[in-house]
């Protein structure tokens, strides 16, 4: 890509800016693991001439390496989704003591209303926690600007530097200004200090006194920063706000005075009471927690907060309007209208197993993925979900308590890249402490529910180079279990009878289910049959329903219907293939007692 | 002259092409001088499930939501889906409504009847209902995918652009090889309202 001039304007998401910004800021090394709503910012990135860009293990290694980056004078980015943050706080809170030499920014990018995540926690709270500044974007416009100002805060102030962005700005377009790449004045090279990076307990004593120091430089910087903001209007009602929350507060109450606070830590104090002292009513706005409000109350601030602005769940315009006016208007959806909750695709291989594991009546302990909507009915097959890797911890743990009643009852049940994430050290805990659950690791050879991203058991990297690929069940065996098998995944007969062994094994065992996710470039080319219903031969058992499969539908009947399609009156009904939606998987015909689904001809 | 603002609401189900129809929508209105703002939702919620997106331009736009009640076109890509979404309608907004059915699990699975009269439902929300067969319109070009183009050709009718920024939008958001096959979409979709007797 090249640089293009410098009044051109694009219409960008929020990530897609972020990534823009630190390319314009020169960054030079980024990692991070994909998660919604943070994964199209390295995958843009990554798309930038003259730039490094990878996926990491998990977060935690991408922090890692961003770091190190840092150490060596470049300019470096870790990305990741909000409950990411949890797993990398480790090397980020004594980042933080560290500091950086090239500009170090770390993205957490939070779900309100859990969209497509396992909880809502407000990661401002680790910005506080960890003693880093945290800037807060509210538009694509501002997502750029701030990332290439936080390489600069990070510079100047010797520290990481969170940008917080949540869903409604990483995944909303809004007008960018492209401009120029500009570079870093720290001269890349790994110069020896000690004091600075090897974290002792007598030099991170030391460091801690700086980071105290440098936040107090901050909290003044705060105060004339120009993203922190002012605008008078009205002022009978004075917003305070921040993100996303700014935008509503003004299409709400677009006459209102409005404090906009782009950097959520540390906090202006002093603009915060000239303008709470500048209206005569003070309400926060802000989504999730009362991070904003609790500082405005230490303040001495008389506010109104949460006890009128929801703390759970996003917001909206309405719902700021409603808060401050007290008025709601009624909104009526049409009723009774049949859910449409996500799916499994057609020939989803994970559909397979989790049909043939409901046979057996276990307890499958769950994990992050695609695979969890297995949860959902008709497989209805899952009983846990934590977060990453928790499926075989958990399983062990649920071994653990039951004893040898466990034996045969409990399963693991992990994608190929999530076990890579987390799943190997509590994989070896299982080893190790003499256990003998059996663990599945659904291995579809990519990264499925973010979108389709390599990672180390795919054989590419992100900048699409071809690498040496992790070998899963040869790492398996080197942690020491001796009994892995692979199987596929549709051939449910083969899945059963490997399944019926390993369950009941009295050792640790792993199955390997191995089939590519359908939405792979390389399986949507190959050619694939079409199945289809033969009427005559349905009896309407509906044995092929209780896959789930989206291209399988239910054709009701009325009893008088089915005596003129030649049934019995008592049939209910019968299957019908959607031609557009069957992926050819081959899965419901090995259900058909009557060899009523076959591969069409035409 | 002052720009015209609007809130335009896509809702259908995951895989139907929602976010590149909603992509080329945003596009045109930046490439006409409109600020432009889309909001979405990515990751588990578009494995088959329902989807929507957001797109609201005007001379400047603050929330990248729309709110119940105030939206001046819904496109439906899916029946019930646009009923499911129609109480975002402003009284007298119009809908450009896809006929095509898509079960969800629960009708898939026998559990549930898929909803019946949703066309006269719909039209007691509103009376500017353009009801297309958008899915026949792409199978007659021999690319299922293209039900989105069609969709955004027959709503264009209803939005302040000439057919030239959407055909300028196409050419900018897609790849070269597939901008012809959706360029006759858009047009096979445009054609569709115009016996509907909704030229504008």
């Amino acid at each position: 890509m090249s640089v293009p001039a410098r009044e051109k304007v694009e219409l960008l998401s929020g990530n897609e800016a972020i990534a823009r910004g630190a390319f314009e800021a020169g960054v030079k090394v980024a990692s991070a693991y994909p998660g919604t709503p943070s994964t199209e910012i390295l995958e843009n990135f990554a798309r930038y001439e003259g730039v490094y860009a990878e996926w990491a293990p998990n977060e935690k290694v991408a922090v890692e390496v961003a770091h190190g980056a840092s150490m060596a004078g470049v300019r470096a980015l870790a990305v990741m989704k909000h409950v990411g943050v949890n797993v990398a706080a480790d090397p980020i809170f004594t980042a933080s003591y560290t500091g950086v030499r090239g500009g170090f920014v770390i993205v957490t990018a939070d779900d309100p209303e859990l969209h497509s995540s396992q909880n809502e926690q407000d990661n401002r709270h680790y910005a506080v926690a960890a003693k880093i500044p945290m800037l807060e974007p509210s538009d694509s416009w501002e997502a750029k600007e701030f990332t290439k100002l936080a390489f600069q805060l990070s510079e100047r102030y010797d520290t990481p530097v969170f940008l917080r962005s949540t869903t409604r700005i990483s995944h909303a377009k809004g007008a960018v200004r492209l401009g120029d790449v500009e570079g870093s004045p720290v001269v890349p090279g790994f110069v020896r200090d000690p004091a600075k990076w090897v974290m002792l307990p007598e030099n991170a004593k030391r460091r801690h006194v700086l980071v105290e120091e440098r936040m107090r430089s901050l909290a003044e910087f705060a105060e004339g920063f120009e993203g922190n903001r002012i605008e008078w209007g009205d002022r009978g009602l004075g917003i305070i706000t921040a993100g996303v929350s700014y935008q509503y507060a003004r299409e709400a109450f677009p006459d209102a005075s409005v404090l906009k606070l782009g950097m959520a830590h540390p906090l202006p104090s002093r603009l915060i009471r000239e303008f709470a002292a500048g209206v005569s009513r003070v309400v926060v706005v802000e989504e999730l927690d009362p991070h904003l409000e609790t500082h405005v109350k230490t303040l001495g601030i008389a506010a109104q907060g949460k006890e009128i602005i929801p703390l759970v769940g996003e917001l909206s315009p309405r719902i700021v309007r409603e808060g401050i006016s007290g008025e709601a208007v009624p909104v009526r959806p049409a009723k009774g209208l049949p859910g449409r909750p996500p799916n499994l695709c057609p020939g989803c291989p994970h559909r397979g197993l989790f049909y043939v594991l409901n046979k057996f009546k276990v307890t499958v302990a769950g994990d992050i993925g695609c695979y969890t909507l297995a949860a959902l009915p008709p497989l209805g097959g899952m009983d846990t979900c934590v977060c990453m890797g928790a499926s075989i911890g958990n399983a062990f743990g649920i071994e653990k308590a039951l004893g040898k009643a466990a034996l045969g009852k409990v399963v693991a049940v992990i994608g190929d890249s999530t076990f890579i994430h987390s799943g190997i050290t509590p994989l070896i805990d299982i080893v190790y402490n003499r256990g003998f659950s059996t663990v599945i690791i659904l291995d579809n050879r990519t990264t499925a529910m973010t979108g389709a991203q390599e990672n180390p058991a795919t054989g590419r990297t992100l900048m699409d180079e071809p690498s040496r690929r992790l070998d899963l069940a040869a790492l398996c065996r080197a942690v020491g279990v001796d009994h892995v098998y692979t199987v596929n995944p549709h051939d449910m007969a083969q899945t059963e009878a490997v399944l019926r062994r390993e369950l009941f094994r009295e050792e640790p065992s792993v199955i390997i289910t191995e089939a590519p996710c359908v939405l792979l470039p390389d399986h949507r080319k190959a050619k694939r049959p079409v199945y289809e219903v033969i009427p005559d031969l349905c009896t309407g058992c509906m044995a092929c329903s209780k896959l789930g499969c989206p291209a399988i539908e239910w054709v009701p009947f009325a009893p008088e219907e089915a005596v003129a399609a030649g049934k019995k009156a008592t049939q209910k009904g019968m299957a019908r293939i959607n031609p557009l939606l069957c992926d050819g998987c081959n899965q419901c015909p090995q259900l058909c007692k009557f060899k009523a689904i076959l591969e069409r001809k035409d | 002259m002052k720009k015209p603002r609007g809130n335009v609401f896509l809702a259908g189900v995951g895989g139907q092409g929602i976010l590149l129809a909603s992509e080329v929508l945003g596009e045109a209105f930046l490439l006409s001088g409109f600020d432009v703002k889309k909001s979405e939702v990515h990751g588990m919620a578009q494995r088959g499930g329902a989807v929507t997106t957001h797109l609201r331009y005007g001379p400047k736009v603050f929330s990248p939501l729309i709110e119940p009640g105030t939206a001046d076109l819904l496109i439906a890509f899916e029946k019930m889906e646009a009923l499911r979404f129609a109480h975002f309608l402003r009284p007298g907004g119009a809908a450009v409504v896809n006929a095509q059915e898509i079960m969800p699990p629960s009708v898939a699975t026998g559990r549930e009847r898929y909803p019946e009269r949703i066309e006269e439902r719909l039209a007691e929300v509103t009376p500017k209902l353009y009801l297309v067969d958008a899915l026949a319109a792409a199978l007659s070009l021999r690319e299922v995918r293209a039900v989105n183009m069609v969709m955004v050709g027959a709503a264009s009718h209803l939005l302040p652009l000439p057919e030239a920024s959407y055909l300028g939008a196409l050419r900018v958001r897609l790849s070269e090889r597939v901008v012809e096959v959706n360029e006759r979409a858009f047009r096979a979709g445009r054609g569709l309202l115009v016996s509907h007797g909704a030229g504008g």
